[in-house]
């Protein structure tokens, strides 16, 4: 989910930078060199699969993850996705300089919510865990375009009745999304559960 | 998947110190994500093309790049003029295209090409090591510039390992429906992804401890002083000053206007 150049306000944009940069920081904190290794790679694979398109009727859209990418990283989700941004903006052109910061905060805010609000049931009963892992990718995918949609309105309140387009437009999305994290998290938990917060062996 | 047809390149541009390059483009680009009127929107805009045009950049290339941002564009031009109040240019039944909502689709359009063009043309124009270096040089933390440069480095490795898992699945009858099993499949190869991440995660912070890291990166190529950087500089500066002229009138205050 990307809010593109040229069309937020410099109050947006600016409050988008500050958050973004107190996150980062927060996250650098939290992450120390013994990790930048893991979370380096899985900032990698994060960027590749959220290239991968899934099928929606005779629709296409591609996968978000901010959810899975939280439950695994926390905090650290925050620079995780803002290096990513950075690389979709030099290989891509998907957004450039000035919306970096708003961005960031879309797809890692509601990571870093997921996380607090999930993290603890992933080694519950399996249809706890399962629940958890889905309602993380439909939440986190619905909080980033609320966000979104709310940069939008602050900027211009015109753009309510779009805005209510796009987040409703994105709901197969927001589906997709649960259905994709809750299997993911079930593979993690089997193939490598210390991956996943509150492991104990 | 991913290339970097800008990267290397011996035009004006590109010899200039990327440090130069890097505060220059979150300068102007800045600067144009701000502007309201027209004249210092074109101006802006003007800019950046004979920024591109002195990059020497491919054509072809950067209009690929341009792709997504004219698909997201043509969107704006058929929704916004709809969806915004203002006064109606022209009614169709109970549609009604506003004036305002079409001068906000062109403002919109000329300011997000201008950042996109300083984009490609500064930072683009330069490899993912000499970038982190810039940033490191204009105070960026380290240990962000690490990550970014650990995660460009392992992207096309994972690249490479999601084109192998892509392939199995294929070869195994696997065609993509709207399916449960079909969202299934997507999960596990996901995951699968993450999970070999992780475990290559784990080899390689092995390896580097064994190579004595301790938390820095030694790069090899160094900036070189050069009196071109303050002839680029100076005129960016100037680029920067006249866009703010037509903007404001007046060069005097700076304060740019929240």
């Amino acid at each position: 989910m990307h809010v593109s150049e040229g069309v937020l306000s410099a109050q947006m944009l600016a409050a988008g930078g500050v958050i973004a940069i107190a996150g980062t920081a927060v996250g650098l904190k939290k992450m120390n060199y013994e990790r930048v290794a893991e979370v380096g790679i899985l900032s990698s694979a994060f960027f590749v699969a959220s290239l991968i398109n899934v099928r929606i009727g005779v629709s296409s859209a591609h996968l978000i993850l901010n959810g899975i990418l939280g439950l695994m990283l926390g905090w650290a989700a925050f620079p995780a996705i803002l290096v990513a941004l950075i690389l979709q903006a030099v290989f891509f052109q998907f957004g450039g300089l000035t919306v970096l910061g708003v961005n960031t905060v879309i797809m890692a805010l509601p990571a870093v919510i997921s996380y607090y609000l999930f993290s603890r049931m992933l080694f519950n009963a399996p249809r706890i865990a399962a629940t958890a892992a889905a309602l993380s990718g439909f939440l986190s995918v619905l909080f980033s375009g609320l966000l979104l949609g709310a940069s939008l309105i602050f900027t211009e309140e015109s753009f309510f009745e779009m805005v209510c387009l796009i987040v409703g437009a994105n709901f197969p999305v927001m589906v997709i999304e649960g259905i994709v994290t809750a299997f993911s998290v079930m593979f993690i938990r089997k193939v490598r559960p210390e991956m996943l917060p509150g492991y104990v062996k | 998947m991913i290339e970097e047809p800008f990267a290397s390149g011996n035009s004006i541009i590109h010899r200039i110190d990327p440090r130069f390059r890097v505060a220059v483009a979150i300068l102007v680009s800045m600067e144009a994500a701000l502007l309201k009127d027209f004249r210092a929107m074109a101006f802006a805009l003007a800019g950046s093309l004979a920024l591109v045009f002195l990059a020497r950049l491919d054509l072809f290339h950067v209009l690929k790049r341009l792709f997504s941002l004219v698909r997201f564009l043509v969107f704006v031009w058929l929704l916004i003029p709809l969806t915004y109040e203002g006064q109606a240019v022209y009614l169709f039944g109970p549609l009604a295209w506003s004036r305002e909502g079409f001068l906000l689709c062109a403002q919109i359009s000329l300011k997000s090409l201008a950042i996109l063009l300083f984009f490609m043309a500064l930072v683009s124009t330069m490899g993912l090591s000499t970038l982190g270096k810039s940033l490191k040089a204009l105070f960026v933390p380290g240990k962000l510039v690490h990550l970014l440069l650990m995660t460009y480095r392992y992207i096309f490795v994972i690249g490479q390992e999601y084109d192998r898992l892509e392939t199995a699945i294929k070869i195994r009858g696997f065609s993509p429906t709207t399916t449960l099993h079909s969202y299934k499949t997507y999960a596990y190869l996901v995951a699968m992804l993450f999970v070999k991440a992780s475990i290559r995660a784990e080899r390689v912070h092995q390896a580097m401890i064994l190579r004595g890291f301790r938390g820095r990166f030694y790069s090899l190529d160094t900036f070189t002083p050069s009196y071109r950087n303050w002839i680029f500089f100076i005129a960016m500066m100037g680029l920067f000053i006249g866009t703010l002229f037509l903007e404001r009138g007046s060069v005097w205050p700076i304060t740019i206007r929240f």
